[in-house]
């Protein structure tokens, strides 16, 4: 677990994952994290199907032009507080397609960025470990 | 679609790009009249990387990690492909026991993918009971990838001229535990999906590609082969090591004794290809000759014979979702001429018009998710003008065509 999260949560964390052009490597890893083998939802971690329900946003992809536009939507969709997180490589740096025309990313530059998580595609333990370090975020700015 | 088509009883219901009913972003535009679809329009773009483009600065080696990451489900058989048309341009030897291995990747890459299918598929119709079940089943298929290639995901476990990593003889064990534990589970499975009065209910008679449609929409892999037709390139063409093995034509003839084209055919066709995985992965097992895994270890040595390559080669492999093509064209370059990709899904979208057209708006995402649609894969083309996307119609193409033809003859 994260460090500073206390040991009973305030409330349970919503998540919202918005794909931006990846290429599914990351997307079925947090499906993964979701499913039995992991079970996030055993701590109250839920993929909710609307940005208006969530408390966590996880974007995966290197941000291609056509979803800027979408991607910043989604972002002001969300009620305070948030936290963000960017899951895979190609939203942290590029990866293979650093220097592709069509990419806008880094994910930093669009979006303030919480969380980084690295790996293409990160495991499922990497994701959820930065889901926890967002509720460490949630939680200081509730004053918790 | 043409205004003109709007009238006072239908009306348009757009979906995506991000859309909880959507795992990828695709804009779908519906034309719906009360229930019932009457027209559908796809655009695409949205997961454009520039892929290919990308290629022409790299050179084989490195283009093997771009392709793997085209797609995260077919993160084997776009290296694979790649790897067929290069060795097909450069006339580059094939060590036989890595024949053997890579039919063993691109299997367990089916098994993973269909058991990931499935699970979506139970989940489109609101059975997520069936969609954890899966997952839980698809786990085991991604230790056993890990096992085998030290990745989860992208595998990186494919080489000119070879394969990276060998199955010893002490690895032999678990991957027959493994399998054994797919063949147990194969059987509930089968189970849930064809005796459940859920699943039948949504999907006998929905989303209907009849054997006509498909030969005219060049409709690939499961999607064509659940509506009768026998295409199935491991058979057709013998590459890799599948013209020593025992493979025949799967359809859903097989267990039911006839043919809709339905989604339950797509569901039963899916199931048996994941019987017939195992099987194979069975076979090469005991078939496998001993010896290298790879024909010539040394990269540099393999960068440089294709340095000195000249020439074209096209490499197909029967992916999870159906036919994919690279086609390759070598100059004497450290990068490739031309690289170019064709993914399944690519001809799966196009089918779904006869598919869903008459069904109703509840039945878009199963009757959708039937082909296994995979949109990584197919966003290569896409009009990009000074950041704003331009479409082009049919006039304007004519026109543009006509154009460049003047232009070619002054």
């Amino acid at each position: 677990m994260a460090k500073g999260l206390p040991k009973s949560f305030k409330k349970a964390l919503w998540v919202y994952h918005c794909n931006s052009g990846s290429c599914n490597g990351c997307d079925i890893e947090i499906i993964a994290a979701l499913c039995p083998r992991y079970d996030v939802e055993r701590f109250g971690i839920k993929l909710v199907g609307t940005p208006r329900h969530a408390d966590v946003m996880l974007v995966t992809g290197p941000v291609s032009r056509q979803m800027v536009d979408k991607v910043k939507r989604v972002y002001d969709q969300m009620a305070d507080p948030k936290a963000v997180i960017c899951v895979g490589n190609c939203g942290n740096t590029g990866d293979v397609f650093y220097e592709s025309y069509n990419l806008v990313g880094p994910i930093n530059q669009i979006l303030p960025v919480d969380v980084h998580v690295i790996g293409c595609p990160p495991r499922p333990e990497a994701i959820i470990n930065a889901v926890a370090k967002a509720w460490v975020k949630l939680e200081t700015l509730e004053g918790g | 679609m043409s205004p003109e088509a709007t009238t006072k009883t239908t009306y348009h219901v757009p979906i995506g790009p991000i859309h909880p009913a959507l795992k990828e972003p695709v804009f779908f535009e519906f034309e719906i009249s009360g229930e019932r679809i009457i027209d559908i329009d796809v655009k695409l773009g949205h997961v454009h990387r520039a892929v290919e483009w990308a290629s022409r600065k790299r050179n084989p080696i490195q283009i093997l990690y771009l392709a793997e990451r085209i797609c995260g489900i077919c993160s084997y058989c776009h290296p694979a492909a790649f790897t067929l048309a290069i060795e097909a341009a450069a006339d580059i030897e094939v060590a036989e026991r890595a024949e053997y291995l890579r039919v063993i990747q691109g299997e367990l890459e089916r098994i993973t993918s269909h058991i990931l299918w499935a699970g979506v598929a139970a989940h489109e119709i609101g059975f997520d009971t069936v969609l954890f079940l899966t997952w839980e089943i698809r786990e085991r298929a991604m230790d056993l990838t890990e096992y085998l290639c030290g990745n989860r995901v992208t595998k990186g476990i494919m080489t000119i001229g070879g394969i990276r990593r060998d199955i010893t003889k002490d690895m032999l064990p678990r991957i027959q535990k493994d399998l054994k534990y797919f063949k147990d589970n194969f059987g509930k499975l089968a189970h849930i999906f064809l005796d459940d009065k859920t699943i039948k209910m949504r999907s006998q008679g929905a989303g209907i590609l009849t054997k006509e449609n498909a030969l005219k929409l060049c409709a690939v892999g499961p999607t064509t082969r659940a509506s009768g037709i026998k295409k199935d390139l491991r058979a057709d063409t013998s590459y890799f090591a599948y013209g020593d093995l025992d493979i025949d034509y799967i359809t859903p003839e097989a267990l039911t004794g006839e043919v809709n084209g339905d989604v339950y055919d797509r569901i039963i066709q899916r199931l048996l290809e994941v019987k017939q995985s195992i099987e194979l992965i069975e076979q090469c097992v005991d078939k496998m000759p001993a010896g290298d895994i790879v024909s010539e270890p040394k990269i540099a040595k393999v960068l440089a014979q294709l340095k000195k390559a000249n020439g074209e080669g096209v490499g197909r492999h029967e992916a999870p979702r159906g036919e994919v093509i690279h086609y390759v064209k070598l100059t004497g370059e450290d990068a490739p001429f031309t690289w170019k990709v064709r993914a399944p899904t690519y001809n799966n979208i196009l089918p779904w018009i006869p598919m869903l057209k008459g069904e109703q708006i509840a039945d878009i995402p199963i009757v959708a998710a039937s082909t296994d649609p995979c949109m990584s894969c197919t966003n290569r083309v896409a009009i990009v003008n000074n950041g704003q996307r331009s479409l082009l119609n049919k006039e304007q193409l004519h026109r543009l065509s006509v154009e460049k033809t003047r232009r070619l003859m002054h």
